[in-house]
């Protein structure tokens, strides 16, 4: 018998009756009857499926729409512990806007030493074209989403900063709307801080960073892919819901040094764009030329400050997780304080003292690769088998730069319904962050994604993840 | 607004419009198979030419024949204007316009697609077939209905209302076109009661059987069937009521956007057609010829509010 990990549990804690941000909904959980929440669980998915909250899977024909499941027990955050989450959050997306201002100009981070130039200089997602370029307002980080795990009482970790375009909030909104419409009683009993405000304050946040060029009030667009992309949904009820126009490349071209929308009454010019198209898609002419989803020129618009980019061009670098891995310097470097919020140890797998050990402790140690995201390409020892172990470790000699490894760590659990009952499952938590020349607005609570699988620490949605309702209780 | 949001609108409703239209043909089709099974065949060949799908069907099963008919027009995954494929382009349009409509009309839309995905999924038994026509008239009927009563009148809602009266007219004057032979006043003379049936068919059809009964009081008479389908202003699917929409719908696009275009001038002059003419000046130039040259001139006009409004570029 393997020795079964100690989980943090937030509900429970260690086991002697539920911890104090739990109290209230725990005493209401004992009056319901299970069968009667797992007909709620399957209304919220019928619910789900007529308003159309799916996402896409890339690569399977047969489903071409899927639900996220989404589990009806709440994640319960306290006031105190969220005052601390929110401030170390602020701390570090000022410290990500302020150095990505800076690689991009003076590169004063190199010149005292505290972060090799290699790391930039070769870094794939370091954009030449942004040097020297200063975006509207100052401001690269538009959106981030944090993504955090929790060991314990007071045990924090950001896992990941994601600057290029965080997704997931869509659901953090609709999620609250089905527990709204679900149990309304139960927020009469808990004072939860509300979340519905997020499209509100995205417009005023990308509004404030309107560009010079912006004659009255902005006029904001969000750019999709389109229709197959898996995060469609969640662009279109974000233009819907700030008002804003739902364009795609072919709807928009350069007129008279403006980027500009093909309406029904002839082109008119957009201020704002929020962009849910990577970097390389953004311009055929600066970038990949066999793109059809971004705008011919853009860029040239944008460096002669008649568009704002959000989030910047070039802010991809910031996610990176060999960048992540300086975060600690980094907020110093720039704030002058210490990093509130902890980072996880990481092994740079392109330092060779660093490889051999990761190399010997593979079967213990979750390796990621530098550019990845959706927890596609990574390797959770602990649950590997010897045989994916071994085609890891071929395919991370071949090409070690490629990848860091971090210590896997104990997530917490929060209780999902099942038809035994609760039961624990692991969750990260994605709070978003909106970022203007004068504030940083933080919504509470975010986007919780739980693991479903019993004992899996994947908590993404296209592996199989789904997600909860976040609370942050009122003080 | 966009003008791909324009388009996405426009052919949102054209969409279920035709789906719609498509049921009440197959149901037209079905009443003449249950009660004159010798006409029957010949029927549904008409059918299907009404839909402009012969050939599309020809190529793929060969001789017609009514089961396999009424499945190909229903689901059939090779034919691209099956009912379930207006159905998925009408909420694949949807999805492109998401953020020009209601969440009321993109619920009814979503639910009408995910209903008829589930019923259409497998050949529909004979038995079932009149609940599963039902079900689309009635479910293309919620999605008007909430957009009727949710949707701002502003641009976003004339594009679609354009689009619905559009696909109605088209299909009112195919199904004429089709039939035009019986309606001819030397019919009349005839008389016969192979010609009741078919021009009971055309009533069907259009869903009009009981509205022509009431202000016909009961009396089937080629010449009247054809003034009603193409003249008469209060019948919702009648040439004259589609374009009188279509002309006010333009018109109110013109006065919100301050601008005239050339669709205007094309839907005004189709429009004057039916303010102007009488059946007797209509039979004079030739009943075919009316319609052949409304065909025309009404697909000249789709094209010209694509251009005018900029659908694409």
């Amino acid at each position: 018998m393997p020795n079964t990990p100690k989980y943090f549990d937030e509900m429970n804690g260690t086991g002697s009756g539920p911890r104090l941000p739990y109290e209230a909904y725990c005493k209401w959980f004992a009056g319901e009857n299970n069968a009667r929440l797992l007909e709620k669980s399957e209304e919220a998915e019928a619910l789900f499926r007529l308003i159309g909250v799916t996402f896409n899977v890339y690569g399977d024909p047969d489903a071409t729409e899927r639900l996220i499941p989404f589990d009806l027990v709440p994640r319960i955050i306290a006031a105190r512990e969220w005052a601390l989450l929110s401030k170390g959050i602020e701390q570090r997306v000022r410290a990500l806007n302020a150095f990505l201002h800076d690689i991009y100009h003076r590169q004063e981070i190199v010149r005292a030493g505290r972060m090799p130039a290699e790391m930039i200089a070769r870094n794939e997602a370091f954009l030449p074209q942004m040097i020297g370029v200063s975006p509207p307002g100052d401001v690269y980080t538009h959106i981030v989403g944090t993504d955090l795990v929790r060991t314990g009482d007071d045990e924090f970790f950001v896992l990941e900063d994601n600057a290029r375009t965080p997704s997931g909030v869509s659901y953090m909104l609709e999620n609250r709307e089905t527990m709204l419409h679900m149990f309304p009683e139960l927020f009469s009993k808990v004072k939860v801080r509300s979340v519905g405000q997020y499209p509100r304050s995205l417009r005023r946040s990308l509004s404030a960073c309107a560009p010079d060029a912006c004659e009255g009030r902005p006029r904001l667009a969000v750019l999709t892919p389109g229709i197959h992309n898996s995060a469609y949904y969640e662009h279109a009820f974000l233009a819907d819901q700030m008002s804003a126009e739902l364009v795609e490349g072919h709807d928009l071209r350069v007129v008279d040094g403006r980027v500009a929308m093909r309406t029904t009454q002839g082109y008119k010019a957009i201020d704002v764009l929020y962009r849910r198209v990577d970097d390389e898609y953004l311009d055929p002419m600066n970038f990949n030329p066999d793109s059809m989803l971004g705008v011919p020129g853009i860029m040239d618009v944008y460096r002669a400050g008649g568009i704002t980019i959000a989030n910047a061009p070039g802010t991809g670098i910031a996610d990176d997780k060999a960048i992540y891995s300086y975060m600690p310097d980094i907020v110093e470097f720039y704030t002058g304080e210490k990093a509130i919020l902890k980072n996880v140890p990481t092994h740079r797998c392109s330092d060779p003292q660093a490889l051999k050990y990761v190399l010997d402790n593979l079967s213990e140690l979750v390796v990621k690769e530098v550019h990845g995201s959706g927890g596609y390409g990574m390797l959770v020892g602990p649950a590997a088998s010897k045989k994916e172990i071994e085609a890891f470790r071929a395919k991370l000699t071949a090409k070690p730069d490629n990848y860091i490894a971090q210590p896997t760590l104990a997530l917490s659990t929060v209780p999902i319904l099942t038809e035994a009952g609760l039961a624990p499952r692991h969750v990260d938590l994605r709070p978003f962050a909106l970022m203007s020349p004068e504030r940083v607005d933080i919504t509470p609570g975010g986007l919780t994604r739980v693991a479903l699988t019993e004992g899996s620490l994947i908590v993404n949605s296209s592996q199989g993840g789904g997600t909860k309702d976040t609370w942050v209780l009122e003080d | 607004m966009l003008g791909k949001t324009a388009g996405g609108l426009f052919w949102m409703f054209r969409y279920l419009e035709r789906a719609e239209n498509t049921a009440r043909m197959i149901d037209a089709g079905l009443r003449i198979s249950l009660t004159r099974s010798s006409a029957a065949e010949s029927e549904w060949t008409a059918i299907l030419s009404s839909t402009g799908l012969s050939e599309t069907y020809a190529s793929l099963h060969g001789e017609p024949y009514g089961a396999k008919i009424i499945d190909f027009l229903l689901r059939d995954p090779n034919n691209p204007a099956s009912i379930m494929a207006q159905i998925e382009g009408a909420r694949m349009n949807a999805r492109v316009v998401r953020t020009a409509l209601t969440r009321e009309v993109w619920e009814a839309v979503n639910e009408c697609y995910m209903v008829l995905k589930r019923l259409l999924s497998q050949p529909v038994e004979d038995r079932d077939l009149p609940r599963v026509l039902q079900i689309i008239r009635q479910r293309s009927a919620f999605v008007r209905g909430a957009k009727h009563g949710s949707m701002v009148r502003n641009d976003m809602y004339n594009f679609g209302r354009i689009g619905t009266f559009f696909e109605r007219a088209d299909n009112t004057a195919r199904i004429l076109d089709q039939k035009y032979y019986i309606l001819l006043p030397s019919v009349r003379l005839v008389g016969s009661a192979s010609d009741n049936v078919q021009w009971d068919t055309i009533l069907r059809a259009t869903s009009t059987t009981r509205a022509y009964q009431t202000l016909h009081e009961g009396e089937t008479d080629p010449m009247a069937i054809a003034r009603f389908l193409i003249l008469d202003g209060r019948l919702p699917r009648s040439l004259a009521f589609s374009y009188r929409k279509i002309e006010e719908n333009l018109g109110f696009l013109a006065e919100e956007y301050n601008a005239r275009h050339e669709c205007h001038a094309l839907a005004d002059n189709l429009c004057g057609r039916f303010k102007t003419r009488d059946m007797n000046a209509i039979f004079e130039y030739g009943l075919h010829e009316f319609i052949s040259d409304f065909l025309r001139d009404s697909a000249a006009l789709g094209r010209q509010i694509e251009i005018d409004y900029r659908f694409s570029e």
